[in-house]
């Protein structure tokens, strides 16, 4: 029951950074960065667990490996700047909050701009234009 | 989650600074107050930057961002 754990940790936070954010609201945004941190590390296993077991469907899927690759990095980019952008917010800084995000959402496309490029060829092959 | 103390440590030191800085301030040395705070704040950020550090790791292991 790890979830029990998890809940009970957020709420102790929670409390905690509640009770600092009226004297000290930086060292609650830190509060709430540890929090964010350490449930993160605490679970980091059990996500690579699951990939393991998606790549092995992959695999005998017979999907080329470099896509879930791609798609393992763009869900990486999106985890940390979803974290940075909320941690941003809480702290009142919106602004900031929106460049984070920005900067993700370039990256992303960067990221998955040689997948859109195969399949707009894949297409092409497809209605006959090109060879 | 065994590292709740580090919680408690962060959010000890937060009420530690708060009341330093309220008995600081009472004593009229407001410049020494803000240090207080400004101490506090330095070295809980050392403590969630290593800790950050080791969530940046982690995530470039799992989701393989080289």
């Amino acid at each position: 029951m790890e979830i029990l754990q998890v809940v009970g940790f957020a709420l102790v936070a929670a409390v905690l950074a509640v009770a600092l954010r009226r004297e000290k609201p930086e060292i609650a945004l830190l509060v709430g960065l540890g929090t964010g941190a350490l449930i993160f590390l605490a679970f980091a296993g059990k996500i690579g667990a699951v990939l393991t077991v998606i790549e092995g469907v992959a695999q005998r899927a017979g999907l080329n490996l470099l896509y879930l690759e791609v798609l393992l990095k763009i869900v990486g980019i999106a985890y940390l700047a979803e974290f940075g952008a909320q941690l941003c917010r809480d702290a009142g800084e919106g602004a900031l909050a929106v460049k984070v995000e920005f900067a993700a959402k370039i990256l992303i496309l960067l990221l998955a701009l040689p997948v859109i490029l195969n399949l707009l060829d894949l297409l092409l092959q497809l209605v006959g234009i090109k060879r | 989650m065994s590292q709740i103390d580090l919680i408690f440590k962060i959010a000890g030191v937060g009420i530690l600074t708060a009341v330093l800085h309220t008995m600081l301030k009472q004593a009229g040395k407001e410049d020494l107050a803000h240090l207080a705070t400004w101490a506090g704040v330095a070295i809980v950020l050392i403590w969630v930057v290593k800790l950050l550090g080791s969530l940046f790791a982690e995530v470039q292991t799992v989701f393989r961002l080289f």
